[in-house]
């Protein structure tokens, strides 16, 4: 029906940039340039703000700087306090791994649901969906851990891992004994918690898709599935791989529900079955009771690698996404 | 806009409808020699509880151009978007009647209605190559889908040079779609919707977002297309229903109001509200 394209029709989008236009006539208009200075100062503020964390986290850790070299520090797996043997490795680990299978866990599931939500769902359904998976994110971290130790980690231990160890455990991965605290029960538990981050942004992603391009590829004969395929993921492709970078940063920086269910032990195993630690679990644990300069600043080490994970993940996806993206829409006749 | 729409004045008394009215007259029966390529029969459409197409009736012979004309809104687009089943796909839709396309009910229990969008081909208002495309995918892409095998590069150069666009792109077929201007995204679509080898072609205001010259270019590509296929074409523009189509058919408020021989409709028309509108008095 013409109704839709009545509301952006040639005139009236005329007519609103003639209005814009009028409204800006240069800079000369006070009211203007305070709100523009305005703007800048608050976009300044958030460099400012990220700057003066990553210069207080280095000032915190100068002491570690005595007797170890930063790359001494990521390298190295031994963390004892009273030794004053420091080494940021083993948490490293940690955090990555239960990243990156959270991510494995959650992305299909969170893609799946988006298309449903925006492409299959009749719209009534497709607005119930959204409410308890809205829910998902408003519930807090601690309750997480509470529910990963009384129900997921006793159920892991008695069942999943048992099951994965007899039939999948030639792979590294699922060898070792079923305790139940560790990778594992740390990444379901994240895959959990991302999941309504990477469906939110995702479903609105895909709702930007023009319906008309939709309608062209059903209009060729394509199912309902294929006309998904040809038109709402190559278009939001972006946008999701956003998503999963907000879900990502989630995961890496999780710290009361993965300090509950991952062991608290600082060991690197390739099993994901073993107990391990992470990076905000340790800092959390340990900061109270950090009394030697020295701790304090490996502790302080340890957010600045932290802060530099999340950063060089982001940064390494975007240029990624970019590459990727470099198909025929960038090219301009 | 400013003499009232004279049919508001008419009396309520209704004038016997020519081919609205299925139950005033036996059902079309196609005539041995000439069958219809396209036969709508007791059309009705609604959303939810608007009824947007009445009691539609008509028929359209191979290889001719069908133009359906008529004010905004008065269920141009609604009825050709019924001849592909595109109202499957929208909520609250609900078509009732019979379109048969060489005798076979579209709407008829087991018929696939993506089968059947491969044998009716559609053209949009505007134009929408695929964004992430570029020119060759965008025409291949129903080649693609339905699997159709042969030498795809070859077909695409055919169905540019169908929709008079090859000369314009063929440097830069890689490039996207997009990056095309209005008028040649159309004849890019026209020529994708080519690809499939469609029986009948629908085409919704092809040239209504379009320049002079790009329009002109379309109706003629109309024009060469009536050779294979069998075109229905809405348009808002009674001079190109004039100058592309055989017969017209003018509806109104969801009803057809008259349909006949384009020369007829626009000289000498049967109904007074087909007379009004063709002469400008509303609409």
């Amino acid at each position: 029906m013409p109704s839709r394209e009545a509301i952006i029709d040639a005139p009236a989008s005329e007519a609103a940039a003639a209005q814009h236009h009028a409204s800006h006539p240069g800079t000369s208009n006070l009211g203007d340039r305070l709100f523009n200075s305005t703007l800048w100062i608050l976009g300044a503020m958030i460099l400012v703000v990220a700057g003066l964390i990553v210069l207080n986290l280095a000032v915190a850790a100068r002491p570690l700087a005595k007797d170890h070299s930063l790359w001494g520090f990521i390298t190295e797996t031994q963390w004892d306090p009273v030794e004053d043997r420091f080494g940021a490795l083993t948490f490293l680990y940690g955090t990555l791994v239960t990243s990156m299978v959270s991510l494995i866990l959650a992305v299909p599931v969170a893609i799946g649901l988006s298309l449903f939500i925006t492409q299959f769902a009749p719209p009534k359904l497709g607005r119930v969906l959204t409410m308890p998976v809205e829910l998902l994110a408003a519930i807090p971290s601690v309750v997480y851990g509470l529910w990963g130790l009384f129900i997921v980690v006793p159920w892991l231990r008695a069942s999943v891992e048992p099951w994965l160890g007899k039939h999948l455990g030639w792979i590294p991965l699922f060898q070792g004994p079923p305790i139940g605290l560790g990778y594992l029960a740390s990444s379901m538990i994240l895959a959990v918690m991302i999941l309504p981050t990477i469906v939110a942004v995702s479903v609105e992603v895909m709702k930007t898709t023009p319906e008309a391009t939709r309608e062209a590829a059903l209009a060729l004969g394509a199912t309902k599935w294929e006309a998904v395929m040809m038109t709402v993921i190559p278009y939001s492709r972006a946008g999701i791989v956003g998503a999963v970078l907000l879900g990502l940063g989630r995961a890496l920086g999780e710290t009361m529900a993965v300090t509950m269910v991952i062991g608290n032990s600082p060991q690197i195993s390739a099993s994901l079955f073993a107990a391990g630690y992470s990076l905000p679990a340790v800092i959390a644990n340990e900061f109270a009771e950090a009394t030697s300069s020295v701790h304090v600043a490996a502790l302080a080490g340890l957010g600045l690698i932290l802060f530099a994970t999340t950063f060089l993940l982001n940064a390494g996806a975007r240029v990624l996404v970019n590459a990727v993206q470099r198909g025929p829409r960038r090219v301009s006749g | 806009m400013s003499p009232a729409p004279a049919v508001q004045i008419m009396p309520p008394e209704k004038p016997v409808p020519m081919v609205s009215a299925p139950q005033q007259q036996p059902p079309l029966a196609p005539e041995p020699e000439t069958p219809f390529k396209v036969e709508v029969q007791d059309l009705n459409v609604y959303f939810r509880a608007n009824h947007a197409i009445r009691h539609v009736t008509l028929g359209v012979k191979p290889q001719t151009v069908l133009a359906v004309i008529g004010p905004s809104g008065c269920g141009k687009s609604t009825f050709i978007r019924a001849l592909n089943r595109m109202h499957d796909l929208v909520p609250g839709a609900r078509v009732e009647g019979r379109v048969f396309v060489d005798g076979e009910d579209l709407y008829a229990r087991g018929i696939d209605p993506v089968l059947l969008r491969r044998r009716v081909g559609m053209v949009f208002q505007r134009p929408n190559p695929f964004p992430t495309m570029s020119i060759y995918e965008n025409v291949a892409a129903g080649l693609t889908l339905n699997g159709i095998g042969g030498n795809h590069a070859e077909i695409v150069e055919h169905c540019l040079r169908q929709a008079a666009l090859w000369d314009e792109v063929k440097d830069r077929l890689r490039h996207a779609g997009t990056s095309l201007s209005g008028g040649q995204q159309q004849r890019l679509c026209i020529a994708r919707a080519l690809a499939v080898e469609p029986e009948v072609l629908l085409m919704d205001e092809p040239a209504s977002a379009l320049d002079p010259i790009a329009t002109a270019k379309i109706e003629e590509l109309i024009h060469e297309l009536k050779e294979k296929y069998t075109i229905v074409i809405v348009t808002h523009s009674m001079q190109q229903a004039a100058r592309v189509s055989d017969n017209t058919a003018f509806f109104y408020l969801g009803e057809l109001i008259e349909m006949g021989p384009t020369a007829q409709i626009f000289t000498n028309p049967r109904e007074r509200r087909t007379e009004d509108y063709v002469t400008g008095k509303f609409g």
